[in-house]
């Protein structure tokens, strides 16, 4: 498949079906495609995570190292959260340094992760202003079709659940991960955050849009949640949110995140 | 104390078990999976299709692009996103690797670009990505001449091997380096060597044993590269 060009009928199409309550695939507005979570994928990797959504494949997966606490959280562990869209997922990416729509994506999902408090930040200090663990989730794309953002956010969740400490050493003043060897230390993780991105087209409200869907879209809202509190949201695209369009777009990521949970609940 | 058997039990000229798989990628024209053990790698191929910018267009033939990269957490320390000069040089010398079997007279002024991934890493990963290549180019239905296979073999101690592990490459004796590495990519049929890497000290007597053997061993990649094209086509049927 080459690079998705949408034309007006295209987007046309989409929009009529929408306001009838259909979609090109037959779904209905509020319906994932087939979700399939596949954990530990890399023996390299802390944790690591395959996430399907439909034909979308994402790979997630957690690296562990010991750094240097940030001035202002001397006593917290570092999160960074990192993306790559391969261009061997998808025609139209292309090979070069992370594009705004990876760093968009990677910051969508570290503020997820990070506000939700999911990782218990200060549970991973070792020496109060000099060493802590330093948690790097690195996403990768590995088959395009529309919404990496929701995939990439179950397959960091999933990863992160799956990961144990490596074993660290003590050498004179100075501490050291000894690569390759883990413990039976899972990470300090509280409730899961679940992320469910609302797509519009017109005035229309859809979750999980398929490649051709996004490309139409005029605009993204991701929001995550645990439980019934939101920790971040991210609008993406240059159209506008009435307020009771906002309502409408929150009460269906609830729909989506139910249906992700259900898929998510055995690995948690 | 010499290299008498090998870590994981293996015989001096046996490979890992191969696992090959096509179709791994959907949106890529062709795509595999290939695997030696625990060293796992994919490929996808996009094209030919048109290049630009235009200045670099050929008009006798398709310009062949290979990228080699590894997933941040391939590796046991976490390896820096983005291309770094080791994998650059391996896309260099894994994409002449593959243009002997290719007939890139035939598509004039185009590309084709092999995008490979090491999703798991232990040694040989170049090897694992060229055969994922030259897989995922047969099944992206690209005229060619041949299969392209890769494999490693080498020199632990004084023992030759075939397939080397993290552990082998890393081979030491009385606290010194005592493994010799060398990748090597050959055509199917001809069994022409189309890539040669080596380091390490080995006498040239003992590079044409090893290279022996890695034929030998390619003979059987290269049946097992067969048997997985052969069952896809007939998926199709």
């Amino acid at each position: 498949m080459g690079v998705i060009e949408t034309s007006k009928i295209m987007r046309n199409t989409i929009i009529g079906l929408l306001r009838n309550g259909k979609r090109l695939d037959e779904r209905k507005l509020d319906e994932f495609r087939e979700i399939e979570i596949i954990p530990d994928i890399s023996k390299n990797a802390e944790g690591s995570c395959k996430v399907k959504i439909g034909k979308t494949v994402v790979m997630a997966g957690v690296k562990i190292d010991i750094g240097e606490p940030f001035p202002d959280s001397p006593d917290e562990g570092i999160l960074v959260v990192n993306a790559e869209l391969l261009p061997l997922s998808y025609a139209g990416f292309e090979p070069g340094p992370p594009g705004i729509d990876a760093i968009e994506l990677a910051r969508a999902v570290d503020r997820g992760i990070r506000e939700s408090g999911f990782i218990d930040l200060k549970k991973l200090c070792i020496e109060e202003g000099k060493k802590v663990y330093s948690i790097f989730i690195d996403i990768y794309s590995i088959n395009h079709d529309g919404n990496l953002v929701d995939a990439s956010f179950l397959a960091s969740v999933i990863a992160l659940k799956r990961s144990f400490l490596p074993k660290i050493e003590k050498a004179y003043d100075d501490y050291r991960v000894v690569y390759g060897e883990k413990t039976k230390n899972p990470l300090p993780l509280q409730k899961p955050p679940f992320l469910c991105s609302i797509y519009k087209v017109a005035d229309n409200f859809f979750l999980d849009a398929n490649l051709v869907e996004e490309k139409v879209s005029d605009a993204r809202l991701s929001v995550a949640f645990t439980d019934n509190t939101i920790h971040a949201m991210q609008k993406n695209g240059s159209d506008v949110l009435s307020t009771d369009e906002l309502k409408v777009a929150v009460e269906l990521a609830k729909k989506g995140i139910q249906q992700i949970k259900k898929k998510a609940e055995k690995f948690l | 104390m010499a290299y008498t058997k090998r870590f994981d039990g293996r015989a001096f000229d046996e490979t890992r078990p191969i696992k090959a798989e096509l179709g791994v990628v959907e949106n890529a024209d062709g795509s595999a999976l290939f695997a030696f053990g625990d060293t796992v790698a994919i490929a996808a191929v996009y094209g030919p299709r048109q290049l630009f910018p235009q200045h670099l267009q050929n008009p006798q033939k398709a310009l062949l692009r290979f990228y080699y990269d590894m997933l941040s957490f391939s590796v046991k320390e976490r390896k820096k996103p983005g291309p770094s000069r080791r994998s650059l040089e391996i896309s260099d010398v894994a994409t002449q690797a593959l243009e002997p079997a290719l007939m890139l007279e035939k598509f004039q002024n185009c590309v084709i670009d092999v995008y490979a991934q090491v999703l798991q890493a232990n040694a040989s990963t170049r090897t694992a990505c060229i055969n994922a290549a030259s897989l995922a180019l047969a099944q992206a239905g690209l005229p060619m001449k041949d299969l392209v296979v890769s494999v490693s073999v080498g020199k632990i101690g004084e023992s030759l091997v075939v397939d080397l592990t993290k552990e082998e490459e890393d081979y030491q004796e009385g606290g010194k380096k005592a493994a010799t590495d060398i990748a090597i990519a050959m055509l199917g049929k001809t069994k022409h060597i189309s890539l040669l890497q080596l380091d390490g000290a080995i006498k040239p007597d003992e590079l044409f044993k090893a290279i022996e053997m890695a034929k030998k061993a390619a003979e059987s990649i290269y049946q097992a590269q067969i048997k997985t094209l052969k069952e896809i086509s007939k998926k199709w049927v």
